[in-house]
């Protein structure tokens, strides 16, 4: 089986020699050009594109979580919050729920409907603001720890978030008469959701719907592209060697001019940029904004995403998002899931879905554990197993 | 020892690039430093001494901002650093390396290099996702500029491109020096820089040192147990011992003091 892989790698390693130099660029080029056509070869209201929107949507999540887990190398269990707080912005800036304004801009809602209708593209802007100033809020407590200790922390932000959304139905903006008509407005609309959010809507292309997916589609998946770019930006600069360098050892980073404090604060901040876009995208896209949707298990979700493709690879989190995305939205709902009623047993594959995510983390780690596309990086730290006092320099005694 | 005797560095013709009044460091009860006054003059080479928990990386860590004292100040060019953070200090013009060597093991020597030019590149996230001309620019000099360095320090150039962690170990000292020289330093600080070394690479490192200092200007200020190297290249010596300074002045007066050779080699009436 070694034998295998070794003479697998040589070969790889041989055909990537012979590539001419301009290779990655023109490859890029035509995935994003199958990226663009994909669409075309399924029906608008496709199960599959469906899935593909979700699991775009998905990788954002994860190339942002990968920027403050696997670049920086902080630990962030409570990543939901971005989600949540994405997806609100769509449904606080993009619905009638705030039934007592009425703020339209470049909106696909009429001007009559009360409530704040934004554009989406504006939405999206104020969504990767609140989320980048939330990010610097759960960052800073987290400054002073390491480790596990930053895990529990964002945990904690994570349920914290989770549980306003639930209760915010008590969370009163502005009184009410008390009738169905005015019942007063409040933060949000906890388990029952925000009803109705706008589709998106552009000048000159014209409004979303529900029953042509393929505008959906294009839409994530050029905020994806954005969102690639950015981060292959971010790595091979100042700020991605400053990360890499404070993952790796803080005290030689800090004694090197690499100012912690501010470096970490921007992971946070960068972070929970993208998962607030692609939250915001996915308010819009289920057109409500349920607080059943941002439980813990969300932020495991993404986490085992980066895991299985390998931690601070940018294409293993692109790799790890699709694979359990379509496992998740396609191959257990759609494909597989009357399987245990075919061979005579009375539950459906969904009931499972955790179950298998389960056994397949396992199964990477036992496998593969530097994940499917592993950062050179990481993998060397996995190999040797580098041992380093990664906590306080000790006095020699 | 009473506060009188050790209190005044001793005054020297250079002006102090560094010194420091009355530092003092405890951690809970534990004094590991205690009232250490010492003073640096410029382009010299300075060394600390001490038997093994005297106090010599408390120190360091103190000058580079790690540890903050719990008493006395600490002076960069007449600029009070004393509560300053580790790389507002690093940008100020003061470098480090480590006993126990501590480069980003799985990046490359020369990537090791280029994160300790980072005090002095400006590209921020703006800069680094649009990637103008400037910041291009300044990324091609600061690569050119980290070759320059591994190539001063003498590492092989086929090893530009190894894992830190994949390097000798004596490549592993010259990249952390080089690593160190990346963000311009005017003071050097070494710490144990010979350690593992046999004499023949002592000695070329003593030269290196010297080199250091007469091309590029440098102040060294040196923690070194090898009392060859030692008494060969400094100009003054500090000797600490139980976190305090029992010694200062050259490296003659030092060899012949007694309250030295009782710290190294205990009391005599005790055999």
């Amino acid at each position: 089986m070694s034998e295998l892989i070794a003479q697998l790698t040589e070969w790889r390693d041989s055909v990537l020699e012979r590539l001419p130099p301009w290779w990655p660029r023109a490859f890029a080029g035509i995935l994003i050009v199958v990226g663009i056509l994909l669409p075309f070869l399924f029906a608008p209201t496709s199960g599959f594109v469906d899935a593909t929107i979700k699991s775009l949507a998905f990788v954002v999540m994860a190339l942002g979580l990968n920027i403050v887990v696997g670049f920086a190398g902080l630990l962030d269990l409570g990543y939901v919050a971005f989600y949540a707080l994405g997806a609100y912005s769509m449904g606080w800036f993009a619905s009638g729920f705030f039934y007592k304004a009425n703020t339209h801009v470049l909106s696909s809602a009429l001007s009559t409907t009360p409530g704040i209708h934004l554009n989406f593209l504006l939405v999206l802007l104020a969504a990767a603001l609140i989320c980048a100033v939330f990010g610097v809020i759960i960052g800073l407590p987290t400054l002073r720890l390491r480790g596990d200790y930053i895990a529990i922390v964002t945990l904690a932000f994570g349920e914290i978030i989770g549980t306003i959304a639930v209760n915010g139905t008590d969370i009163h903006l502005t009184g009410g008469n008390g009738t169905p008509s005015d019942p007063g407005m409040t933060l949000t609309a906890g388990n029952l959701g925000i009803p109705a959010v706008d589709l998106p809507y552009f000048p000159g292309i014209g409004k979303f719907q529900l029953l042509n997916l393929r505008a959906w589609y294009w839409l994530i998946f050029g905020i994806l592209l954005l969102v690639l770019f950015v981060n292959i930006r971010l790595r091979d600069s100042r700020l991605g060697r400053a990360w890499v360098a404070l993952r790796e050892d803080e005290v030689a980073a800090v004694s090197m001019g690499i100012p912690a404090v501010r470096t970490k604060l921007l992971a946070y901040a960068i972070g929970a940029t993208f998962g607030g876009m692609s939250g915001a995208f996915l308010g819009a896209y289920y057109t409500t904004v349920n607080a059943g949707q941002f439980a813990f298990s969300f932020s495991i979700f993404v986490l085992a995403m980066i895991i299985v493709g390998g931690l601070g690879s940018i294409w293993g989190a692109v790799l790890g998002a699709l694979l359990l995305s379509y496992i998740n939205f396609y191959l257990i709902p759609d494909v597989f899931n009357s399987l245990p009623g075919k061979v005579g047993l009375d539950f459906s594959l969904t009931d499972l879905s955790f179950g298998i995510f389960g056994f397949l983390l396992v199964l990477v780690m036992v496998l593969r554990p530097q994940g499917l596309f592993p950062e050179r990086r990481r993998k060397l730290e996995l190999t040797q197993e580098i041992d380093r006092d990664q906590a306080m320099l000790k006095e020699p005694t | 020892m009473s506060p009188a005797e050790a209190a005044p560095a001793a005054p020297t013709k250079a002006p102090a690039i560094m010194r420091t009044e009355h530092v003092t460091k405890e951690f809970g009860g534990l004094v590991a430093v205690s009232d250490v006054s010492i003073g640096i003059p410029k382009k010299s080479i300075v060394s600390i001494i001490g038997p093994n928990g005297a106090g010599k990386t408390t120190l360091f860590n103190m000058l580079t901002g790690l540890y903050r004292p719990s008493a006395g100040r600490i002076y960069l060019e007449d600029r009070d650093i004393t509560a300053k953070r580790p790389d507002v200090i690093t940008s100020l013009g003061v470098a480090r390396t480590f006993q126990n060597i501590r480069l980003f093991r799985a990046m490359t020597a020369l990537e090791n290099v280029v994160v300790g030019r980072h005090a002095r590149m400006r590209a921020g996230v703006w800069g680094s996702i649009l990637r103008p001309p400037g910041v291009r620019r300044e990324e091609r000099a600061a690569r050119e500029r980290s070759q320059e360095i591994l190539d001063y320090v003498g590492l092989e150039h086929s090893q530009f491109d190894q894992l830190a962690g994949n390097l000798s170990y004596g490549d592993q000292r010259r990249v952390e020096i080089a690593r160190a020289l990346a963000s311009d330093p005017t003071l050097l600080l070494l710490d144990e820089p010979t350690a593992g070394m046999n004499p023949q690479e002592s000695d070329r490192l003593t030269d290196f040192m010297r080199k250091l200092r007469d091309d590029l200007g440098l102040t060294i200020l040196l923690i070194e147990h090898d009392m060859r190297v030692v008494m060969g290249i400094s100009e003054r010596i500090t000797v600490l011992d139980l976190g305090e300074q029992i010694a200062e002045g050259p490296p003659a007066e030092i060899r012949d003091n007694a309250r030295v050779i009782e710290a190294y080699l205990g009391k005599q009436d005790e055999n």
